[in-house]
This record gives C-alpha cells, structure tokens and sequence, in this order.
C-alpha cells in the first residue's frame, strides 16, 4: 500500500516536474508547480514528517507560489511565448542533466538504508516529527536557527531596497 | 544545557552593530556617519577576537587560529571597501546607510563560514554573505548593468547554493552527521563509494563557484563588471576568502580520508583557471573586467596551496589570500579614483599618459599591477613564492612550473597598465581623480603594506604559519 | 488509513460530479457562447494584465513573515519542554526580524503609493 502510494506520488512529482518545464506559458508552469509541490508534501507525510509537508503547503504553495505568479504578471512575458525557442543553449543543458543523472545512477549502488542515527523513524514516530523538529531545532541547531533569522533579515532589505518605487 | 557564547563574542558584536546601522540608517541624514560607524564597530569586533577561541554549541562553531586569521582578513577587506566606498557611492548617487549595514551582514556571514564547524552552519553563513552581495551587486537601482550583475551573480548563486546542499544531504545520507569533524572520522574507517564522490563533487562544483575556479567562472567578468566598483573590490576578496576558508576546512578536516580523489579533480581546475583567467584577461579594454578576470587566475594560484594540503600549503593559501586582498583591492581603489560625475574611467585607454597628469597615482597603480604580477620586491611575489614553494615541497613541481608560466603570461595584461601609463601620451581631455581623505588613507594603506609584506615578509609569514596551525 | 480513504472519497466526489455533468449536459456552442463572459460587452484585448512592482514588495515581505511563522509551530509544541532557553531563543529571533519589519515600515514598504 505504502509502495503503492510513493510510486504515484514519485511518478507524478516527475511528470508534473517534466510539465512545468514544457510549459510554453509561464503561468501554466506555475500552477503544474503547485500541483507538484502537493505531491511533495504527500511524499514528505509518507515519510512522517508531516510538519514538513504543512510547511510545504504553507511556504511553498502558499506564499512563494504566489511571489512567482506576482513575477510573471510583472514581466508579461507574451513575445517570448510565441517564439519557437528563446533558449539556444539547451544541448548544453541536456547534456549536463543527462550526466548528473548518470552520476546519479552509478551513486546508487552507495546509498545504504542501515544507518542509524538517534532519531530512528521508531524515534521520531514516538515523539512524533514536530516535536522531534523542535527539540533538535531548539537546542543543538541554536546557532543555525539565529542565523536564519539574519538572512530573513537580509531577505526583508533586499526586497525593499530593489524593488521599492520610490525610496524614501 | 550549557552555552558557551565566548568564541561567538566578535559575532555576536558584528551582528548588533550591524542592525544598528540599519536602524539608524533611518535616522540619520549623513549617510558618512554610518560609513564611518562600520569602521568603528569592525574595530570593536577585532578588539574581542584574541579572546574568543573556543569552540562553541557542539564544536558547530569553532574559533581557532584559522578562522581568526580569515576574520581579520575579511575586517581589512570590509574597512578598505568601506573607505573606497565613503566617496564613490555618493558619485554614483546611491549613498545609502544599507550599504554599509549590508557589507557588515555580510562579512559576518564570512566569518561564520570560517568558523564553521557544521555543514549546515557553514551553508547558513554562505547565504548571508552570498544575499547579502547579491544586493549590493544590485546596489546602483538605476543601472542597468548593475541590475544585471545582481541578476546574474544571484541566478549563479542560487545554482551553486542548491548543488552545495545537494552535496550536503548526501553526505549526511552516507555519514549520519553534518560535523565537519565528525564526517572525517566517519570517512577514516569506511571505504570509498560512489555517493561519497558524488557528494564531493557537488561541494566543490559549489564551493568552485563561490571562488570562481575555471569552468564555474562564468558570471564573475559581467557580475564584476556591472556590480559597483567598490562592491567589485569587495566581492573579488571577501566571498572568495570565505570560500577558500570553506574549501580548506571541509576537505582537509572533513574529506580528509579522500585527498587522493578530490585532489585528482582540483588540480584540473586549478591549471583551468589559471589558463582561463590569465588567457582571457589579454583581450579585455575594461579594467574592471581584466581584474575579473585575474581575480579568476589570483584563485587558481591560491587553489595550488590547498592541493598541497599540510601546515605549509594551507599557510600558503592563506598568506596568499591576505596579499591578494591588499593588491587588490588596492587597484581597484586607483579605478574609482578615475570615476568622476560623468567620467565612468573604465576603459584601459583611460589610463593612457597617467604618469604625466596624476604621477602619484600612476606610481601607486604601477606598485599593484607590480605586485599582481608577482614581481618582486612588491607582496605579489612573496605569495606567489610561497605557495609554489609549497608546491613543490608537497611534490607537485611541475604544477608550480605551469602556474609560473602563467605568471609570465599574466605580465602581458598587467604590465600592459604600466606602458599605457607611462609611454603612451594623454589622451582627449585632462583627468580628474576624485579624491578624499578616505580613499587616500585605503590606497595609503595598500600601497605602503604591499611593500611592506615585499620587503620584510616574516612577520606576516609568521603569522599565516602559527595560524594554519 | 483513515486520511487516505479522506483523500480518495474527496478526490472520487470532485472529479464524479464533474464527469456526470460532462455526462448528461448539453453540447451546442457558438461563436458567441464560447466567448469569456465580460458584462455582455465584448472582451478588449489580452486578460492579462502588467502588474504593478508594488506587488511584489508586499508578497516578498509575506514570504519572509511567513517563514517566520513557520519556525514558531515546532517551537510552541515543544516550548514546554525547553523553556527558558527556547523562550529567549525565539526573542532574539523575533527581535531580529523585528529590526527588519522597523526599516520596512519607516521605508514606507507597506504604504501602497
């Protein structure tokens, strides 16, 4: 039943991937992305980790969706979607994903599934994922957590400092 | 729980100053003031860093001979740049207190990515600096090229950041840990695996953008170009140092085990960059974008000390980055000094005849290009001798040969400064160098330490040594 | 289980009720019938329209917030735990975006010009 369901949710995640990028018309591309961060949160709840996955409904499909469709309707890109093709470098392109996806194939043989941390699935389905999350959050990554809040802070200039009409 | 903040101290200074800049860019009138106030808190911050070693929340942040030498570095590249900046920002018309507020937050996500002890540590402090820069690339909102090296530099940015944590995830999946100390004793007992190779490939392809090596070079010309000149000084040393500081304690502690493969991969890229940087910097008319581009060969020189790896190779890299850092910023000061309202100063012709108008400037710029080139008795020199000595000790001769040859090619463009200067004659109308008290002191400062560390270089070297341990 | 069998049934009514009205209504267009209902005037150039930058500022300050947010729901299930720690953990966190939302208001970022 679980395979079941990751094979749906992994296939769909990679055909709605495919679509975004095939996509002629960039708001098209936005919402086969929302569509597909769904199937990402479905894939983060299959691996218990269900804060994850809220939070990739809240800040992904929520807020940075939404900051996306702002972009396309500020830049109304119409020209380029009637172009036959307004990249010229994608042999280039093709050809580096085909070799990060072969890289990735030989790595394969690698990934083992026996490592053990402290926070076994057993562990984290005792404590379940969100209280799990904010122990370790909250404790061993302080510092990360601190500094995070720096680069929000840098985020919030930024935006204003760029994008702000008229600076005062 | 215990917390051990004392080696956090000159952070946690940087930090507060820097959101009281910010704050009171909003209140102050006289930009310079805020100018003036990060120089001071700099000070401040240097003042508590002798007594902040340690090791801090897990050995997450460690504070140690290495990462001290990188954070003086990274404050002698801030209040330079500040000081070019005072004038130039307000010729370009965007004298603004974020300015100052941002290189801060800046530098200090550099001194956290020295002091990194944790992957994920060192991921947060490569996106402060990293936004950080990508803003002030952007800084000039009414110039287009500007825009476009924020654009550019950003889209790179976010590419390398997104490998760098790519690389992370897989090597957390092959360890079970994030310590960069912790994964190299993981790797001491384990064989060698495909994952693991992977994993460092993508940190250094990531690592290898943030110090523009060959083949990941591509945006530093246009983003060095078109970002603000004093932000160009900026951004060609200290994100640079800060991926170097990176690069040296996540391979040599953390893929310790594996130097024999990723030096293989190195070692290409270094003879790329060098041939890139140094080939390519000949046809270039704008100064700025011929300092792009032996900004590009000055890491492949300094790559050349990691690879030799050791106490010597990394003290190489280090005393290298340190007289990079004063050359170079030092040039890109006589460039800004050539920008005035309406004048943009740019191209090399500019400089046609500058001996006659300006001879002062001429000479300073004469002692940088010397000392880029690596022709003694300018720090150029000592830094490239060290770290081919140190080459060649750790038995790779032949690439101390390559990067020698390189040198020689490099004078061509460099030395092609010299001659506009002082044997070819004035050209169209007299230039005028906008000057201050405060782009006098930074070339000052430059200069008279560039003949300085020429001279007399134990000290420094001394330095570096105990330094890298 | 019970979350999946949620989903199905949902996702069986949706698609159920649009197939059986697909099913059983009429198809006869024209030209008129297709055109996108505007009042009853006939549609004047593209739907889409530029949006103003303004935008922008306001939903890239709604993603920063956002986040913001985000970190406190781990933080408040687990703040009984930690206590004291977590507590002034989530000030300095709070105070820092504090600084950014203090320059975002004196810039006059939230004000619509």
């Amino acid at each position: 039943m679980v395979e079941l369901f990751f094979g749906y949710l992994a296939g769909a995640v990679v055909v709605l991937s495919l679509l975004v990028v095939f996509s002629r018309n960039a708001v098209h591309s936005v919402l086969w992305m929302l569509l597909m961060f769904l199937h990402m949160a479905g894939l983060y709840l299959l691996l218990n980790a269900e804060f994850l996955a809220a939070t990739q409904v809240i800040v992904y499909a929520g807020a940075i969706l939404v900051l996306f469709l702002f972009v396309i309707m500020l830049l109304n890109i119409t020209e380029e979607m009637r172009l036959e093709q307004f990249t010229v470098g994608w042999p280039m392109g093709v050809s580096v994903s085909l070799g990060v996806l072969i890289a990735m194939l030989a790595a394969l043989s690698g990934f083992r599934t026996d490592l053990k941390g402290p926070w076994s699935i057993e562990a984290v389905e005792r404590t379940t994922h969100t209280k799990a999350l904010g122990k370790v959050l909250y404790t061993e990554y302080m510092l990360p957590f601190e500094i995070a809040s720096l680069v929000l802070l840098v985020a919030i200039v930024g935006a204003v400092y760029l994008a702000k009409k008229r600076l005062r | 729980m215990e917390i051990n903040i004392q080696p956090l101290v000159p952070e946690i200074i940087m930090a507060v100053l820097a959101l009281l800049l910010l704050l009171l860019e909003l209140f102050v009138r006289r930009k310079e003031t805020v100018g003036l106030l990060c120089i001071a808190s700099v000070t401040v911050a240097a003042y508590y860093m002798p007594q902040s070693f340690g090791k801090a929340f897990g050995g997450m942040f460690i504070s140690d001979g290495y990462s001290v030498f990188f954070k003086f570095l990274f404050f002698i590249n801030l209040i330079l740049t500040v000081l070019l900046s005072i004038r130039y920002i307000v010729i370009e018309r965007v004298n603004h207190g974020e300015y100052y507020a941002l290189m801060m937050l800046s530098t200090l996500g550099m001194m956290i990515m020295a002091s990194a002890g944790d992957l994920i540590v060192l991921y947060l402090g490569l996106e402060l600096m990293a936004l950080s820069t990508y803003i002030l690339a952007g800084f000039i909102r009414h110039d287009i090229r500007s825009n476009e090296a924020a654009l550019k530099y950003f889209l790179l940015g976010a590419f390398s950041s997104a490998i760098l944590l790519y690389g992370i995830t897989m090597i957390y999946g092959r360890t079970g840990t994030t310590g960069i100390a912790l994964i190299g004793a993981a790797l001491a007992e384990g064989t060698v695996d495909p994952v693991l190779l992977l994993s460092v490939t993508a940190l250094l392809v990531a690592l290898g953008f943030k110090i523009a090596l060959a083949p990941f070079h591509m945006w530093a010309p246009d983003a060095y170009e078109g970002a603000p000149t004093s932000v160009t000084a900026f951004m060609s040393v200290g994100p640079k140092a800060a991926g170097f500081a990176a690069l040296g304690r996540v391979f040599l502690t953390g893929f310790g085990p594996l130097t024999g493969e990723w030096s293989v991969i190195l070692i290409v890229l270094s003879v790329l960059t060098m041939a890139v940087g140094n080939i390519l910097a000949i046809q270039q008319q704008n100064i700025k974008r011929m300092l792009a581009y032996s900004s590009v060969a000055h890491a492949g020189y300094a790559v050349i000390g990691v690879i030799a790896a050791g106490a010597e190779g990394l003290s190489s890299m280090m005393n290298y980055l340190f007289i990079y850092a004063l050359m170079n910023i030092g040039a890109f000061a006589v460039v800004i000094t050539l920008r005035s309202e309406g004048f943009q100063g740019e191209s090399l012709h500019d400089y046609k005849g500058l001996s006659r108008t300006h001879p002062v400037a001429a000479a300073v710029m004469l002692v940088f290009m010397f000392s880029l080139t690596g022709i003694p008795p300018t720090a150029g020199f000592i830094g490239k001798f060290y770290i081919f000595k140190a080459a060649v000790a750790a038995g790779y001769a032949w690439l101390a040969v390559v990067a020698v040859v390189f040198s020689v090619i490099s004078a061509f463009f460099y030395l092609r400064v010299v001659m506009y200067m002082y044997m070819h004659e004035p050209e169209g109308e007299p230039l005028t160098l906008s000057l201050s008290p405060a782009i006098g002191l930074a070339l000052l400062i430059t200069t008279v330490m560039v003949l300085i560390v020429g001279i007399y270089p134990s000290p420094f070297l001394a330095f570096a040594r105990i330094a890298a341990g | 289980m019970p979350v999946v069998l949620f989903l199905l049934i949902a996702a069986a009514f949706g698609l159920g009720a649009l197939m059986m009205g697909g099913l059983f209504r009429l198809r006869r267009p024209y030209p008129e019938k297709l055109m996108p209902y505007e009042s009853g005037i006939d549609p004047v150039g593209e739907p889409r329209q530029r949006f103003s930058v303004r935008f922008y500022v306001i939903a890239m300050l709604f993603v920063v917030f956002d986040v913001e947010a985000v970190f406190m729901y781990p933080w408040a299930v687990v703040f009984d735990r930690i206590g004291l720690y977590a507590f002034v953990e989530m000030l300095i966190f709070i105070f820092v975006l504090l600084v950014g939302y203090l320059y975002a208001w004196k810039k006059e970022a939230f004000r619509w010009e």
